[in-house]
């Protein structure tokens, strides 16, 4: 299943994909009986991107039931280490991890720690896990616990594989990408390996990546993708409010005059 | 292919006179767009059009052929249609929108449909884009240096401006203001300088003036649903046509010129600024292939 990612990564040893094939009022379903064991984690995150997957409406029931094993989660299976750690974290193929992590929780630490012995593949699940958004902004000093006010993005803590940055990640991004995971369409996630490890992002990539790279063409996809509405367009250029700017990437990633997936279009489009 | 991939290609234009009137020249986008609202394909679609400055076009949510009437006709300055997306999906809670597009806007909207990152719910909702060839395009500063101080003439007098034959015009009426293109170059924007498409080669239809007589246009048509509205549209009598032969006049072969000159002169400069160390998008270096 993973086959090719885990060789990316160095891992040799593959399982491959058993399936039981049923008839039934004469249709035939295949359906795969090592289905790849999931993890979702809730760390620093407010469960915005997980609801983002649960509005998948149409392949939501699939999805969970018949395509992935749901192994580890507080929110989507009521399996998850308590403070006491008296639970033991079941391995996973993939984990997905919501939130950036509080340098002063004991719990969060252990829990991302935990889950990257326990995961082959650790996915930083929306903008806060990929590069801490608007935790960014935390610094502490407020009840109950005033000493909360550190945050970092998981890739200042444990090595990422792949990320899906969005605040949040969009429903449609993230059947995509599971879809991808479940057919080895390594190609259509290699985005999502190289800005892994992006652990800064703010509006201002767009001034310094695109726009003093002499690259900006005005077409205003980063105004479009900004969730906030952070950004105008003025004079064909983005202008970022800073103070409005939440830190998510999206704009950044959105550019397409940072990357441009020619051929992937191609193909989705039949072009 | 320097054209990028199509079904079919065909010189083209509007039956309404009341288009042909306006349009920059066949009419084919607001015509499409046109028949596309009448027959439900869209229920609106994003131009460019007029704002409170002469010259400065504002994205548009047309509902109606009126309002697509209204945004015809090139500005060769920013209009960031993409950016207005959202609204008409959001605060006008369009199920299905239609956008016209220079190659830059149409990529970046492709991109976004195939990793819709953060822009949930907005790409299923597009049913139509419509690219427009493009060279380059200008500030709007730069506008106003060929037409005010190169040309002395008042920006709220033209009526038309067109990039042809060598030329920039700026019609007032009265007599055709016009300065060789070469006096325009060096006044376009930078990023025009490294872009790898000419005509829109991943819009549904694509459409410029090159390659075909006043008045008329140059159209592609390239994904299945691009191609089977303007069909439609034709078999509508919305839009007449004539095969892309040797009677059309100046025909492919300039069109062919041109494309394969944008790409092998910006592969060029991308290639000078990458031995800079200066960034190129990933993706680029195929796309300048043909
Ligand atoms: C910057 C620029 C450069 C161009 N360069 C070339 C060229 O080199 N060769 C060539 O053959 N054609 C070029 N064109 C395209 C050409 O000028 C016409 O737009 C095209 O042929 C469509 O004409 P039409 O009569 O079908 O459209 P119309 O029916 O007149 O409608 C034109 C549509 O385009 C929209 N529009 C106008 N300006 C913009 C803009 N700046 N950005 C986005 N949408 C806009 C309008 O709102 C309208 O909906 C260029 C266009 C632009 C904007
Ligand atoms: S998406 Fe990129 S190229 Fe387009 S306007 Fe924004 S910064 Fe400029
Ligand atoms: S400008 Fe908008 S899209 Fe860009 S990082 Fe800030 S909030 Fe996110
Ligand atoms: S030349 Fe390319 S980058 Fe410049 S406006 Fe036209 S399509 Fe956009």
């Amino acid at each position: 299943m993973f086959e090719k990612l885990k060789k990316s990564f160095g891992k040799s040893e593959t399982k491959p994909v058993e399936s039981e094939v049923k008839y039934e009022e004469g249709q035939v379903s295949v359906k795969p009986t090592n289905k790849p064991k999931i993890g979702y984690i809730h760390v620093s995150g407010c469960t915005g991107d997980v609801m983002s997957l649960t509005e998948n409406y149409d392949i939501l029931s699939t999805l969970l039931s018949d395509m992935v094993d749901i192994v580890y989660g507080q929110t989507l299976v009521d399996k998850w280490i308590h403070g006491t750690y008296a639970e033991e974290m079941p391995d996973m193929d993939l984990c997905f991890i919501e939130g950036s992590v509080c340098l002063q929780d004991e719990h969060s630490l252990i829990e991302v720690q935990e889950a990257r012995k326990h995961s082959k593949l650790v996915a930083a699940f929306g903008s806060c896990a990929m590069n801490g958004c608007f935790t960014r902004f935390s610094r502490g000093g407020q009840q109950a616990q005033p000493k909360h006010e550190s945050f970092v993005p998981l890739s200042d803590l444990i090595k990422v594989d792949l990320a899906i940055p969005g605040c949040p990640a969009s429903p449609e991004i993230i059947a995509k990408s599971v879809v991808a995971l479940i057919n080895n369409d390594m190609d259509y996630l290699q985005p999502a390996l190289d800005i892994a490890n992006c652990n800064l992002a703010c509006g201002c990539d767009l001034q310094t990546n695109v726009i003093n790279k002499a690259l900006c063409t005005g077409c205003g996809t980063c105004a479009l993708a900004c969730p906030t509405k952070a950004i105008d367009m003025i004079e064909g250029r983005p202008i970022i409010n800073t103070n409005r700017c939440i830190k998510c990437g999206s704009c950044n990633v959105h550019c397409p005059r940072t990357w441009f997936p020619l051929d992937k279009i191609k193909k989705e489009f039949n072009l | 292919m320097e054209f990028g991939n199509y079904k079919e290609v065909l010189c083209a234009r509007a039956t309404d006179s009341k288009i042909q009137e306006v349009s920059q020249d066949g009419g084919i986008v607001t015509a499409l767009f046109s028949y596309a609202l009448e027959e439900g394909i869209i229920e609106g679609a994003v131009v460019a059009g007029p704002s409170d400055e002469p010259w400065v076009p504002k994205p548009v949510i047309a509902m109606s052929k009126e309002d697509l009437i209204d945004a015809a006709g090139t500005k060769y300055t920013h209009s960031p249609n993409v950016w207005a997306l959202k609204e008409a999906v959001r605060q006008y809670g369009l199920e299905k929108v239609g956008t016209v597009g220079t190659p830059c806007q149409i990529m970046g909207i492709r991109k976004m449909q195939v990793y819709p990152f953060s822009t949930r719910f907005v790409a299923d909702k597009l049913k139509l884009l419509i690219g427009i060839f493009c060279m380059e395009n200008f500030p709007f500063a730069s506008l106003e240096t060929f037409v005010e101080e190169k040309m002395k003439v008042n920006m709220d007098d033209v009526t038309k401006m067109d990039i042809g034959k060598g030329k920039f015009f700026a019609y007032t009426g009265e007599e055709d203001n016009k300065i060789p293109l070469k006096q325009t170059h060096g006044y376009e924007q930078a990023s025009c300088n490294v872009c790898p498409d000419y005509v829109a080669e991943l819009a549904d239809v694509s459409t410029g003036s090159v390659g075909t007589p006043d008045g008329w246009s140059t159209v592609f048509t390239r994904t299945d649903d691009g191609d089977s509205i303007f069909k439609a549209a034709v078999d509508a009598g919305v839009i007449e046509t004539k095969p892309m032969d040797e009677n059309v006049k100046p025909g492919l072969g300039l069109l062919s010129k041109l494309s394969k000159g944008k790409k092998d002169k910006n592969k060029k400069e991308a290639e000078r600024r990458i031995k800079m160390g200066l960034p190129i998008p990933a993706g680029f270096d195929n796309f300048y292939k043909y």
